[in-house]
């Protein structure tokens, strides 16, 4: 998949990470802000890139601003905003396929 | 993944404690409070720009989330809207216990939902049959199809009262003793023992009026119904206190249970126990409410 314009999905709530994405020329990048940083920082870094590789996702533009989420809220959030990029968060979503 | 056994379509469902499927905090911790059911809402819960967003988020959780014991049901969006099939494909690939259909008012309605489910489970390889239906009667319409409506598929284990929406519909508010509601309560009460359903009344929505809460539920229980919607961990206690048997009810129950069998032997079919006349159906019922108390884990005896 390809990230086609900017998206955002989850919030600033406790136990939740919000996730954008831009367009990119120049490959990936993922910036993670978190409060359980020291901690976590790089677990969610991974996350996030594993999340993004099985969806496909070679460039664009990723931040990550983590309230404590658990791993699986991670992905939710990174699917939902990489298909939100191409207007296909609505429908025939792929669950149990690259989705999982 | 946590794969859930088989879901029962009979079984206890005291309390169905409501959830915002798209709040990660809610859903994590759903299941520590000890209600026998929670209802992940995809529905009035979630904002419409985000029903997205949270069937990622419910997927997740019910693939990550090990609920044990407690049943998992999803309230999935009306049929008026457009997120009601993406609804029905997310719940069955996460392997929910089944899904509560909202302001259901058909037998059409229950059978279109069905056709979804049975396709979503073949698309997904879940086993036929396995995701359970539930009716949320809203309207009066729907109320007035009760009986319709639960026997519209093999799936279905019951029908929930909506308050809410139903109140408004008939231009009433929520009133001490509900007078506003009786007619539709005892309607679909009537309807689900009918088909041989389950049947649970409306949530309470004021969450700090405890007297008037306690009331409702009490009334509930001498209605007939097998539970009740909550929105809050704090209201599930009281209801599942209310709805175990009593000691009175576990001893006549037991009282009834052997004396049968001895009248039985003696080819007697209608007899008396403490002075009241007896019949089959007092044994069956006596059954019930021995399950009952074994379930809610109040029964000591050895039957």
């Amino acid at each position: 998949m390809e990230i086609k314009k900017y998206a955002v999905a989850g919030t600033a709530e406790s136990c939740d990470v919000q996730v954008s994405v831009e367009p990119s020329s120049a490959g990936l990048s993922v910036q993670v802000k978190s409060r359980v940083m020291n901690r976590y920082g790089r677990q969610i870094k991974i996350t996030v890139l594993e999340t993004l590789n099985r969806l496909g996702v070679t460039s664009g533009c990723i931040t990550v601003n983590d309230q404590g989420a658990l791993d699986f809220t991670i992905k939710a959030r990174v699917e939902c905003v990489v298909f939100r990029s191409i207007d296909a968060s609505e429908k025939d979503i792929p669950w149990g396929g690259i989705v999982q | 993944m946590i794969p859930r056994p088989k879901p029962k379509k009979f079984r206890l469902r005291r309390t169905m404690m409501f959830m915002n499927a798209q709040k990660p905090k809610l859903i994590r911790d759903a299941y520590i409070y000890g209600c026998d059911s929670i209802i992940l809402d995809l529905e009035d819960a979630v904002a419409e720009n985000q029903k997205d967003a949270a069937r990622f988020s419910l997927y997740h959780a019910l693939k990550n989330i090990d609920y044990g014991d407690t049943e998992v049901i999803v309230r999935i969006n009306g049929l008026d809207t457009p997120h009601w099939q993406e609804d029905i494909r997310c719940v069955v690939a996460g392997g929910a216990d089944g899904l509560r259909i909202a302001k259901c008012e058909s037998a059409d309605d229950v059978r279109q939902v069905e056709a979804h489910v049975l396709a979503a489970e073949r698309e997904f390889g879940v086993e036929e049959g396995r995701t359970l239906l539930m009716a949320a009667l809203e309207s009066p319409k729907g109320i007035m199809n009760a009986y319709d409506i639960v026997t519209a598929s093999p799936r279905m284990f019951g029908c929930a009262i909506s308050g809410g929406d139903f109140r408004k519909s008939m231009h009433v508010q929520i009133v001490r003793g509900g007078i506003e509601m009786l007619t539709a309560r005892g309607l679909v009460l009537l309807a689900a023992r009918a088909a041989g359903v389950q049947c649970f009344d409306t949530m309470y929505p004021f969450i700090d009026d405890t007297e008037g809460f306690e009331a409702e539920v009490r009334q509930n229980r001498e209605m007939g119904f097998d539970g009740k919607s909550i929105v809050n961990p704090r209201q599930i206690r009281y209801v599942h206190e209310t709805f175990a048997p009593t000691e009175k009810e576990i001893a006549y129950a037991e009282k009834l249970i052997r004396s049968f069998n001895e009248q039985a032997n003696q080819g007697v079919g209608v007899y008396t126990v403490d002075g009241k006349m007896v019949d089959i159906p007092f044994f069956e019922d006596a059954h019930r409410v021995l399950a009952l108390a074994k379930a809610c884990d109040v029964y000591r005896g050895d039957l």
